[in-house]
């Protein structure tokens, strides 16, 4: 491409685009109002729960509050807002001039709002909105109990959206990532975040579709007679179960191993050294990977498996522990000895460290066949995703927007508002879930509105965290607009010790970059 | 066609996702709303669904002609090239992993959940309290209950399709098919323009033909069997496995069909024919999730 158009403008630049960067900026944008949409759910959950007995919402709003959080959570927040990470960054770092399938790429990002206007539209069917007919059957949509809900049909073609959005994404990212390095980039020189999208992407095209399977056979089931999920016709509820964790369980690292890769980006740039043990963080990568294949039934040991079954599942877990491990001792060590600066990025990856590895323990007990019958289906279980998605997933996307707003917009983000939405958000999200251990473990299901009165106090705390925790993601709102608007300039290195192609090339990056590959040494 | 570096080309901003993505939520919007507006188990209308397959298919032609024009301009280099191929090669996987879904439900109710309604391991007390004189076997042609837990009776059928008879026919068709566009893609890669169209004539013709026996099959099931989707889980396995095979071979036919339609016109090269490889791609994919439902559904 000789011709260096500028960027169109107008609504058809975002509605036609074939370019990385725009195609990014619309993921994250979409993220971020699923971010507030789900967040704002989620303060419905917590009001609720603030007190014991019924306060605010009906019975069957309150599961739909909890089932469409999740969702949207998952499908609109993350997930979107990993992948328009990678097409922002992936190009630039592998000194690529775009995705490999430019068109195809805007194709995945336009599916997701039909999806989400098919996931979300039921809500609004009824009299008013509160007695809205939206799933409310939990995130995974166990049957048989979804297979009553009177909607379903919009809700499995909303997966089907998804999956597609999601298997196209990953083909471009495989595509981009094998087929489009500059010259001398070998895979061993990738950044970190390369790998762990690569690995991720082959996550997706591996399970996406067996998600598919699974919601077409909940679709036929309700419309056409099949019985796959009732044992009067010889078929097995628990059948759902298998298909959808082996869905679902490598869904959680796909959430998550994007946000290892951010991580392991950032913390070397502030630590002043080399990333320790690159290797080892590559294979660790591709263990969890490969473990997260079998390890699906871990979900569902109260469900009545055979006792082999139980015990396979409880060791191949336990030995997702090793590879993780690898993981977090590998950041500390890069830590270690480093001349270490807090910028914002930093305090967010560090924080990340910690919680996730929280959130990794708490893995571990649930993971332990004996306990989890204790554990299962509680607070417990909620409080340990949490740390997980949110002071994991969540915060290392944060992190990375601090980390590469400055070369995206050419501006530096407000010093001081980034450190009060760091703190607050820091603080209130321990608020909101550490105690949620607590009640879990004292025996407080999850998915209910009302709950006794022993679990009263730590609900309360709990809520309060969790509207602070709210409140701060508005300041992070503030604070993204301000960004884009203005703030004190970016250098083109924008930190002094980062490393890697994206921080060759001038902020704000142009619209077109690597035109001609550069040369990787 | 160039491989300087640097020559990799990149479209300009085009309607046609966008035009997709329309098609594609008119069509699901439009069957979830027929399925769920229906009155007595019937459809609603399906008006708007019909709407979305109408835009998804001028997006298709549109998009593929724009591709096919691009490509025939020689806008292509072998970078580009390598990206559509490893697109298909990844399309491709994905669409083994949706069957796999549907392979593994049936091994589940096969060998774990059907001989567990039956009281094997430590099911005894499951057998005794719901479905007592439940005796498990396969073909399944006596479900544990009469009516499902929504309310609709099971169809329970006299017998299954004979495995010697069309399926083994349609074997060997498949079979014979994947000669046949192997024969095509020789031709082609030594400029025998007659041999490649001919081949690739047998093979759609072999594609439909299957498409038409399977039909011929589904036909006896219904009317003569009494085997149907609500047949219980040997009903459900059968139909959705063979039902989605049929129509990719459908799909797979269609994209041959364009495939030869391309090459009578004079399109493809020696050397430069990726969409003529990607349809041979999938033809050979359905060709060995085939082989697989003959051996697990059919026969044994």
């Amino acid at each position: 491409m000789s011709e260096h158009h500028a960027a169109p403008t107008g609504i058809t630049r975002w509605l036609f685009t074939t370019n990385h960067k725009d195609i990014g900026t619309l993921y994250l944008w979409f993220s971020f109002i699923m971010l507030l949409v789900g967040g704002s759910m989620a303060m419905v959950i917590r009001s609720e729960l603030m007190y014991p007995g019924m306060q605010v919402v009906d019975p069957n709003f309150f599961n739909m509050m909890t089932t469409m959080h999740g969702l949207i959570m998952v499908f609109g927040a993350i997930m979107p807002a990993m992948v328009g990470l990678a097409n922002w960054l992936i190009p630039m770092m592998i000194g690529a001039p775009d995705m490999a399938l430019p068109r195809m790429n805007n194709w995945s990002f336009w599916i997701l709002p039909a999806a989400a206007i098919l996931l979300v539209a039921p809500m609004f069917i009824g009299g008013d909105f509160m007695s809205g007919q939206g799933p409310a059957f939990g995130w995974t949509f166990y049957e048989p109990l979804s297979g009553q809900y009177g909607n379903l049909a919009f809700f499995v073609f909303a997966v089907h959206l998804l999956g597609f959005s999601s298997i196209m994404g990953s083909i471009n990212i495989i595509a981009t990532i094998l087929n489009m390095r500059a010259p001398g980039m070998t895979l061993m020189k990738m950044p970190m975040f390369v790998w762990t999208w690569l690995i991720t992407a082959f996550l997706l095209i591996a399970v996406m579709p067996v998600l598919a399977g699974v919601v077409t056979m909940m679709l036929t089931d309700k419309y056409f007679g099949t019985s796959f999920f009732d044992a009067a016709g010889g078929g097995d509820p628990v059948m759902f179960q298998h298909i959808f964790w082996f869905f679902g369980h490598p869904e959680v690292y796909i959430m998550i191993l994007p946000a290892f890769g951010v991580v392991s980006m950032i913390i070397p740039t502030f630590a002043r050294k080399k990333l320790f043990g690159y290797a080892s963080m590559v294979y660790a990568t591709a263990a969890i990977a490969f473990l997260s294949f079998i390890v699906w039934a871990h979900h569902m040991f109260t469900v009545g498996m055979p006792v082999a079954g139980e015990l396979y599942f409880m060791y191949a877990t336990v030995m997702i522990a090793v590879p993780t491990a690898v993981k977090v001792f590998n950041w500390t060590a890069t830590m270690w000895k480093g001349a270490l600066t807090f910028e914002i990025p930093m305090l967010w990856a560090i924080a990340f460290v910690f919680m996730f590895t929280i959130g990794g323990f708490t893995g571990l007990m649930l993971g332990l066949t004996p306990v989890d019958f204790q554990y299962h289906d509680t607070y417990f279980v909620v409080a340990h995703f949490h740390y997980v998605l949110v002071t994991g997933s969540l915060f290392a996307i944060i992190a990375a927007f601090y980390y590469w707003v400055p070369k995206w917009t050419g501006n530096m983000y407000p010093p001081l508002l980034s450190k009060i939405h760091f703190w607050a958000s820091l603080i209130s999200v321990n608020v909101l879930f550490f105690p949620q251990h607590f009640i879990g473990l004292a025996g407080m299901p999850r998915r209910i509105p009302d709950y006794a009165v022993q679990f009263a106090d730590w609900n309360y705390w709990s809520s309060i965290g969790g509207f602070v925790f709210g409140l701060s993601q508005i300041l992070f709102l503030v604070i993204v607009i301000k960004t884009i608007k203005g703030g004190e300039k970016a250098t083109d290195q924008v930190w002094e010790s980062a490393e890697g192609l994206e921080w060759t090339i001038a902020s704000p990056a142009p619209y077109h970059t690597f035109a001609t590959p550069p040369e990787v040494k | 066609m160039s491989d300087v570096a640097g020559s990799y080309y990149l479209p300009e901003p085009s309607k046609w996702p966008v035009v997709g993505s329309i098609g594609l939520f008119l069509t699901t919007g439009g069957f979830a709303y027929a399925l769920t507006s229906g009155v007595d188990g019937a459809m609603g209308n399906m008006a708007i669904m019909y709407v979305g397959f109408a835009i998804m298919a001028y997006m298709l032609f549109g998009w593929f002609g724009q591709v096919i024009d691009e490509s025939e301009a020689g806008k292509y280099n072998t970078q580009v090239d390598t990206s559509f191929r490893m697109g298909m090669m990844w399309f491709i996987f994905s669409e083994v992993m949706f069957f796999a879904a549907f392979f593994g439900a049936l091994f589940y109710a096969r060998q774990l959940s059907g001989p567990w309604l039956d009281g094997e391991g430590n099911n005894a007390m499951t057998h005794a309290l719901l479905w007592s004189d439940f005796k498990f076997e396969w073909p399944l042609l006596t479900t544990p209950g009469e009516t499902s837990a929504l309310g609709g009776a099971f169809a329970q059928p006299t017998g299954v399709i004979e495995t010697w008879h069309v399926p083994l026919y349609n074997t060997i068709i498949l079979l014979t098919s994947g000669l046949t566009v192997t024969w095509a893609h020789h031709a082609l890669k030594k400029g025998e323009r007659t041999q490649l169209i001919i081949g690739l004539f047998l093979t759609v013709a072999l594609g439909f033909l299957f498409v038409y026996l399977q039909a011929e099959e589904y036909i006896e099931a219904y009317t003569q069997l009494n085997l149907k989707l609500s047949s219980g889980i040997y009903g459900s396995t059968f139909f959705m496995l063979t039902g989605f095979h049929g129509l990719h071979v459908t799909i797979g036919a269609i994209m041959l069909t364009v495939m030869l339609v391309r090459s009578i016109k004079g399109h493809f090269s020696e050397k430069h024919h990726f969409a003529f490889e990607a349809a041979a791609w999938y033809w050979h994919f359905v060709d060995v999730v085939w082989l697989g439902l003959f051996v697990v559904v059919y026969w044994l």
